[in-house]
């Protein structure tokens, strides 16, 4: 059938520049380039380029453009191309049209109508480089009292404290998985997490046998409704165990990695036949209910020895903060919560683009809600989905989060372009395939350090930041929403946000 | 249905002079010469506020709960009519053992005076209540004063010792007070307030008390909506605009509630930083990271240097990295604290020891025979 749906990118190659290496040939999986030996030039199909910039990247002589198409229809607000082509996709294929990445609709984003406060007199601003300024951050359960012993110097603590995590800046990477995301760039996260005092996800991949004697002390394992990987040696090496329920990107979703990316490698992680589809449900089969959940946390608990926090990990929707309030009660250590534009491998477009709520609001809220309750200091609140900066960062922790989770700014770090062609499985980038030729192109040494960097240029910016509020240890922001104003904000969403309006 | 107005949180700022003196022996004396040492720093105050703490006052009722009103309103008739609204509620919980108008100079001589009123109370539990300690039952009510009853103030709540505070110079407030001639403490701490915005009003002034616990300030507490929603989970309430307040609500939970002692609870508000305890030994270690790690919350950041008040005891601190001055001195059974030291030499030209304290450090004046 002939498609009617026009290429999303156009490519401009410089013939006067071009060469003829057949790089950007060798560079695209999805078949973009082909070379013409009786003209010898190389032919481009914009039909088949994803806008993921790798062969504008590497093209040696810098002979290739690849440029957003204009859209080709009447104008029309109601009727715009992206919702006039996906129409056409369904009626060429009569399937459903599955993305990757996050929401990139134009939801009101929330950092950016929030703004920071500073000292002026009253209070001395500190300056980081003089100054000591302390980012390091417990992860876990604290308890309301603390009993002590003391017989003279001699201090002794009498309660029971809850195992916490420790991290050295509040930046945490995001559940990816070994299947979804390639072996080099799950190691680079890995790699890049211990240099930075701070954790990874597994995601419900698995953790490789070989990394997890070097990398299981920054891993936070996750336990899916697939139970891919889990074993009692993947949850003790761990740092901490992480029950997801829900993710932003698919709220209510569940996950599918088809068989042509179950290599013997992954399949040997995730327990699972080579090639075979690695279904996980949309809900834990053994979770129907809250107190399903309890069960599990604590047979997480016992399997580990109380030894290890457990979050649980679920998706902003619209009665979340209840919902959470019970999950802290139901025995969670942390509660991860995924917003509105968290990213994905492969998501129905529809999910992506039209269920959850954005995380700024969701923060907020579950802040609020435990805190009315008055069991804020039985979890820590790890925020996801959306983070792209350090200002939103410390705007995400004044609203009252412990931590974040970042996914895409970390993929973005490592070369993503968030071209949103992670289901294919060709990513040009290494990140999102196992095609053995297209993941050797990460190297394992230059994505770290491009994650490390990351890690050590935010916390630098949230160090200035800090000092310019006055303030030097990031706990003092937690929650701390008087630092926060917010700017074009109607009245309801100031009120949500829980901050007062610019100049209020 | 129209949309509820959003709470909207105030918090003032102030620069401040503070000074602290101390009868270790409990020899009890008047407050002429604390009021000469603040009126020794009337620059450092804008005349926006003032106020005194006073250990020992009250030895004929020391076992009733000493309570401080203000009543405030546009006219006379108002404040009586506060007053009475009060006096229905009061009756309800506490048997008044006795009360009256604090006795006060000219009103010419202050701006806007409340209705000042002294009772002295001993708690009347029913139900429930019959399972709080006497100090939690009167928390309880405090709390409720302050944030259901409209137009009065419980500025003091400790036994045998109470507060004096308004808008003016600290020594004009102890003038209409009339603390040089009425009243003998065996500790007197006193706050002389540069508010930096010019909303003034009397229960805005230093010191803020909760119980026996009295805090005056120096400085601004930019950590304070962490700390305040933290302590709002342990049922304090934040009402009197001001951020000194969370300093004597968290100084009432860890030392009465959670009867930590002072030396852990100043490790609590100005912990050492993890450069350092990251060096400590292993005991040390834990010990210190489970404190920062616990109450994390209740870290004081932003400059600040104060003087914590309380039976027997009295208590001085600065921020972790010092940001305001706090200088200490002992000379035979007294112990003073201050933020100059020339206000300590005024009063006492002679001193043992003078020294001036490291940031987070706690000093820590006692009776010698507590009974």
């Amino acid at each position: 059938m002939k498609s009617f749906v026009f290429p999303e990118f156009h490519i401009i190659r410089d013939e006067a520049k071009c060469g003829q290496c057949r790089g950007c040939e060798r560079q695209c999986a999805f078949g973009t380039h082909t070379y013409d030996p009786v003209q010898d030039r190389l032919i481009s199909d914009d039909y088949k380029c994803a806008g993921c910039q790798r062969c504008v990247v590497f093209c040696p002589k810098d002979a290739i453009e690849v440029r957003p198409t204009q859209s080709p229809y009447r104008q029309n607000a109601s009727w715009s191309r992206e919702k006039m082509e996906d129409l056409k996709k369904q009626a060429e294929t009569g399937g459903v049209i599955l993305t990757g990445c996050g929401n990139d609709k134009p939801f009101r984003i929330y950092w950016d109508h929030i703004v920071l406060n500073a000292s002026q007199v009253t209070n001395p601003s500190i300056d980081p480089l003089r100054e000591p300024m302390e980012l390091r951050t417990f992860l876990g359960a604290k308890p309301d009292f603390m009993d002590i012993k003391s017989e003279g110097d001699d201090v002794q603590i009498e309660t029971k404290l809850s195992p916490n995590l420790t991290v050295e800046t509040p930046i945490l990477f995001s559940a990816m998985s070994y299947g979804a995301i390639s072996y080099n760039a799950f190691r680079s996260l890995a790699t890049a997490a211990c240099k930075s005092g701070t954790f990874f996800n597994t995601g419900e991949g698995g953790l490789p046998m070989e990394m997890r004697e070097q990398f299981g002390k920054c891993a936070i394992v996750q336990v899916a409704s697939g139970r891919f990987g889990i074993d009692a040696e993947y949850l003790n090496c761990a740092a901490a165990v992480e029950i997801k329920v829900g993710q932003g990107a698919k709220p209510g979703i569940g996950g599918h990695l088809p068989g042509e990316k179950v290599s013997r490698e992954v399949a040997a992680t995730r327990m699972i036949p080579t090639g075979t589809d690695a279904i996980s449900p949309a809900p834990h089969h053994d979770i129907y209910s809250i107190e399903d959940l309890s069960m599990l946390i604590y047979a997480l608990k016992e399997a580990t020895n109380y030894e290890k926090p457990v979050s649980v990990k679920i998706a902003a929707v619209h009665n979340f903060a209840a919902i959470a309030s019970g999950i802290v009660r139901a025995g969670a250590d942390i509660i991860a919560i995924d917003g509105l534009r968290g990213g994905t491998g492969a998501a129905p477009k529809v999910i992506r683009d039209n269920v959850g709520i954005p995380i700024e609001l969701a923060i907020s809220s579950l802040d609020g809600r435990l805190r009315k309750e008055g069991i804020r200091n039985r979890c820590s609140i790890i925020a996801a989905g959306g983070i792209r900066c350090s200002a939103d960062v410390i705007k995400a922790i004044a609203l009252g989060a412990d931590a974040v989770y970042i996914g895409s700014a970390a993929l973005i770090a490592m070369g993503c372009n968030l071209c949103q062609k992670c289901y294919t499985g060709k990513c040009n980038w290494g990140i999102c395939t196992q095609d053995p030729r297209l993941a050797g192109r990460l190297n394992v040494d230059i994505a770290s350090l491009r994650l490390s960097n990351l890690i050590c240029a935010w916390s630098h910016e949230i160090s200035e930041m800090l000092g310019g509020m006055g303030i030097n240890a990031l706990e003092s922001l937690r929650g701390n929403r008087d630092h926060l104003r917010g700017v074009g904000l109607y009245e309801w969403e100031l009120e949500v946000l829980g901050i007062k309006g610019a100049g209020e | 249905m129209p949309r509820k107005r959003r709470e909207l949180y105030k918090k003032d700022i102030c620069a401040c002079s503070i000074f602290g003196a101390m009868n270790r022996d409990g020899d009890r004396f008047t407050g002429d010469g604390v009021m000469s040492a603040i009126a020794n720093m009337h620059v450092r105050g804008n005349g926006l506020g003032g106020g005194f703490a006073a250990y020992g006052i009250y030895p004929e009722y020391k076992d009733y709960y000493a309570f401080h009103l203000m009543f405030t309103g546009s006219n006379s008739d108002a404040k009586r009519s506060a007053k009475q609204d009060f006096d229905v509620f009061l009756c309800e919980n506490f048997d008044v053992v006795y009360d009256e108008e604090i006795p006060h100079g000219d009103e010419a001589t202050v701006s806007d005076p409340p209705l000042v009123w002294r009772y002295f109370v001993a708690p009347r539990k029913c139900g429930d209540e019959t399972n709080l300690s006497d100090d939690d039952y009167v928390v309880m009510k405090v709390m409720h004063i302050n944030t259901k009853i409209e137009n009065a103030y419980v500025f003091s709540s400790g036994k045998n010792m109470g507060c004096f505070k308004g808008v003016g110079y600290p020594e004009e407030i102890g003038e209409y007070f009339m603390l040089d001639r009425l009243y003998k403490a065996y500790t007197w701490t006193v706050h002389g307030r540069f508010p930096t915005n010019t909303q003034a009003w009397w229960g805005g002034a230093h010191p803020f008390s909760l119980l026996d616990t009295t805090v005056v300030h120096n400085g601004e507490i930019s950590s304070y909506g962490t700390n305040r929603w933290y302590l709002e989970m342990y049922g304090y309430a934040c009402t009197l605009q001001t951020d000194t307040e969370v300093i004597a609500y968290a100084a009432d939970l860890l030392m009465r509630r959670q009867k930590l002692p002072i030396e852990l609870v100043a490790k609590i508000l100005a912990p050492p930083i993890w450069n350092c305890i990251d060096r400590m030994n292993e005991r040390e270690r834990r010990l210190f990271t489970a404190l920062r790690m616990v109450y994390a919350p209740l870290l004081m950041n932003g400059p600040f240097s104060i003087i914590i008040g309380q039976t027997g005891k009295m208590i001085g601190l600065t921020d972790r990295i010092r940001l305001r001055p706090l200088t200490a001195a002992t000379r035979g059974s007294m112990f003073y604290l201050s933020s100059e030291e020339a206000s300590i030499r005024l009063i006492s030209p002679k001193l043992d020891s003078v020294w001036t304290p490291n940031g987070g450090e706690p000093v820590v004046g006692k009776l010698n025979n507590m009974t």
